[in-house]
């Protein structure tokens, strides 16, 4: 594979035709796309104060978010949250009931869908299924009016860019999902697009071909330094591959951050639950900044940018592996079953108030937990986020 | 990320439980099929003698004169047979122009319904199938009170010349019209059918995506991916046109099925012998439009298939439509019928 992305005097040649401006001499658009592709590719993207309701239903409730150029944004959220209707707002596919969509500053907002120099791969599989590869990867370039061995070199270029040097002449139906899936991708690159959008690329792809396409676009974004959004209801996908994830519920934007500081500290109760695996303990906050669960005095994190105060019974959010558990004849905790995956074992555990805990421990620390031992479960000493009772009827 | 790990783990451990149940079902299946293979064969013969005895018996009727035995003179005739030439030539354009307009109006229509509210679709469906209900003869009569009736209401309006053109007897577009509308089933059930082996909204979203313009999408998109379901529209109204009796001999005029059973009269054996023509002609068309849609060449096997199988599904719709004016010539020629229901109705507005 060529690590090469598309030579930028082709870059300027083929984007020529769709901009006449440029045509005609060295504007700044040719300059940009012949002095560095790179720069040219990483463009910001602004989504502001963005509104979309499908009747009743409110996809978009003033969304408010920016990726920074040449940064792999994920867009995650549980579906009907609106990440979907946002890519397809900046891809021109609808229209906003309100707000703005800029890309490097300029209001793209009312451009129409085939002049927004924007690349992307569909969920289902959107190959044409008259062409054959490189002609589908070509088309774009076709409809620009770009001269036949240009564009079948740029094809064969990015084909061998994803993968499948030797893949031209078939057709969508003689592949298997993963590479229409990257043909797509090289579909989606053949105009050097400002922004690349994903929208669940591999939800469609088996276990297997899904880890590896990951890895690929994540390396081949790298590579290109092209601005990229990605829209998955799949957080393992989003925390592993993205810059930073926004998390997205009932059309707002609950936190956007980088993976680790999502999955650590997250900022609302939402986002702690949707992201990862959380146990709810019950607890009682005791004064403001503490809270007492499983016998322990724990600090508790802002959520919804507030420390809770007062005092009276809370539930306590805590991952997996903020649980500690020790066999114990006198513990209060039965364990339920235990899961061996690998270096770690998850052990499901019932407290006497009818509560259960999932806990991560290392497996050779939970050869002793066989199902039916009582244990005794205690918190890492960590700040924690607490949700009242009322919120969570 | 360990704790993330089930999510991916669980269609895996689900799979196997899945796919195990199918091989010991598969046994029985073919235990079941060896029974149905002695019916089908018994069913195939009795279809076959049905459809195959008045062929067989035409054709005998055809080179068999009696008294001068085996002779080919039916068929030799048919080419300098008068008023053949004319009347085919003026089947052939109007079947053209019906296709080009059935195609004009249910093409986009249906692309714009897969795109727009689904509830359309419904309407649209039931617009394209009411001709199926709406008895040709019904059709005519009330074409036939219109063009009667127009003249007298428009003497002075410009609309009089529009109706004295629809009804040229060169080339009347009167029958364009109606034969649109008795084509509409057809073109919309092929051209369905190969919409929906086809994921319009998302190729149209792929190809905006790839800078193209609604019209380009339209030309370079929709439309190669509905081939074959576009020949299939277009031959299932070519023998529709083809074979079209009533409404054009009820209006006055000759286009080739009129004129095969207006020469059955003078010439019986030549006029079962352009039936028995046509209908092959016919066949073949059909033979090699489905061989058509289930190759590769279709480039999508899915859509090929799916409008293969309109086609032939459709292909009882077009034999009856052939056959009408064929039956009809066969009975003439067999002189059990009179040509009182072959001689041209004098409609009043013509004149």
């Amino acid at each position: 594979m060529s690590a090469l992305p598309v030579p930028p005097a082709a870059a300027a040649g083929h984007r020529d035709p769709a901009r006449p401006a440029a045509a005609a001499g060295p504007s700044p658009d040719a300059a940009k796309a012949a002095g560095g592709a790179p720069s040219a590719a990483g463009a910001r993207v602004e989504f502001r104060a963005l509104r979309r309701a499908f009747g009743p239903t409110v996809a978009l409730d003033g969304l408010d978010l920016t990726a920074e150029p040449g940064e792999l944004l994920a867009l995650l959220g549980p579906s009907g949250c609106g990440k979907t209707t946002a890519l397809r707002v900046l891809a021109g596919f609808e229209q906003p009931d309100s707000g703005e969509v800029l890309v490097d500053g300029e209001d793209i907002t009312r451009v129409p869908a085939n002049r927004r120099d924007a690349g992307m791969v569909f969920q289902s599989y959107s190959l044409f299924p008259h062409l054959n590869a490189r002609d589908n990867v070509a088309f774009g370039l076709r409809v620009r009016k770009v001269s036949a061995a240009e564009r079948y070199a740029t094809a064969a270029e990015l084909l061998d860019l994803v993968g499948l040097p030797d893949h031209g002449g078939r057709f969508p139906h003689q592949m298997s999902g993963g590479q229409q899936q990257r043909v797509a991708l090289a579909r989606a690159l053949a105009l050097r697009p400002r922004v690349l959008l994903l929208d669940e690329p591999l939800s469609a792809l088996d276990a297997k071909v899904r880890l590896t396409l990951r890895e690929e676009i994540r390396r081949l974004q790298l590579s290109l330094g092209i601005t990229t959004i990605f829209v998955t209801h799949d957080q393992e996908e989003a925390l592993s591959m993205a810059d930073r994830v926004a998390v997205l519920n009932a059309g707002r934007l609950e936190q956007c951050a980088p993976p680790a500081e999502l999955y650590e500290r997250p900022a609302t109760a939402f986002v702690a639950e949707f992201v990862g695996t959380m146990n709810r303990l019950p607890g009682r906050l005791t004064g403001t900044g503490s809270v007492e669960v499983a016998g322990r005095t724990l600090p508790v994190l802002p959520a919804d940018g507030e420390v809770p105060g007062g005092s009276g019974p809370v539930e306590v959010l805590i991952r997996p592996e903020g649980v500690r558990v020790e066999a114990d004849p006198e513990g209060t905790a039965t364990v339920v079953s235990a899961s061996f995956l690998g270096s770690v074992t998850r052990v499901l555990l019932d407290l006497p108030d009818g509560v259960a805990v999932k806990a991560d421990l290392a497996s050779r620390d939970a050869a002793d937990l066989l199902p039916g031992v009582r244990a005794r479960v205690t918190p890492v000493p960590r700040p924690v986020l607490v949700v009242g009772k009322a919120a969570t009827a | 990320m360990a704790a993330l790990t089930p999510v991916s783990l669980s269609p895996d451990s689900t799979s196997p439980d899945s796919t195990s149940p199918v091989s010991p079902g598969a046994v029985p299946v073919t235990a079941r099929r060896r029974r149905p293979r002695y019916w089908r064969g018994a069913v195939l013969t009795v279809a076959g003698l049905y459809f195959l005895t008045p062929l067989i018996s035409s054709f005998v009727f055809t080179v068999h004169v009696p008294g001068q035995g085996l002779t080919f003179a039916a068929y030799s005739g048919i080419l300098s047979a008068d008023g053949f030439t004319e009347s085919l030539f003026l089947s052939l354009s109007l079947a053209a122009a019906t296709i080009a307009l059935a195609l004009l109006l249910v093409v986009p229509a249906l692309v714009a319904v897969r795109l727009g509210p689904p509830r359309l679709r419904a309407v649209v469906e039931i617009v394209c199938m009411l001709p199926l209900v709406v008895p040709p003869i019904a059709l005519v009569t009330g074409i036939a009170t219109v063009l009667r009736w127009g003249p007298d209401h428009f003497s002075r309006t410009p609309l009089y010349q529009t109706f004295l053109a629809v009804q040229n007897e060169s080339f009347p577009v009167v029958l364009v019209l109606a034969y649109t509308v008795l084509a509409l089933p057809f073109v919309h059930r092929s051209l369905d059918a190969g919409l929906r082996a086809v994921d319009v909204p998302t190729l149209v979203e792929a190809a905006r995506n790839c800078g193209a313009g609604r019209l380009y999408v339209i030309l370079r998109v929709i439309l190669p991916n509905l081939r074959s379901s576009l020949a299939g529209a277009s031959f299932l109204t070519l023998a529709l046109v083809l074979g079209e009796y009533t409404v054009a001999s009820l209006l006055g005029f000759r286009p080739f099925a009129v004129w095969i059973v207006s020469v059955s009269g003078a010439e019986a054996r030549m006029s079962v012998a352009v039936s028995l023509l046509s209908l092959l002609i016919t066949w073949a068309l059909l033979l090699v439009l489905s061989r058509a849609g289930s190759g590769p060449a279709a480039g999508a096997p899915a859509a090929g298939a799916t409008s293969g199988g309109a086609a032939a599904s459709a292909a009882a719709a077009a034999s009856g439509a052939t056959s009408g004016p064929a039956a009809s010539a066969a009975a003439a020629a067999s002189g059990t019928a009179t040509t009182a229901s072959a001689a041209p109705t004098p409609v009043p507005g013509k004149e």
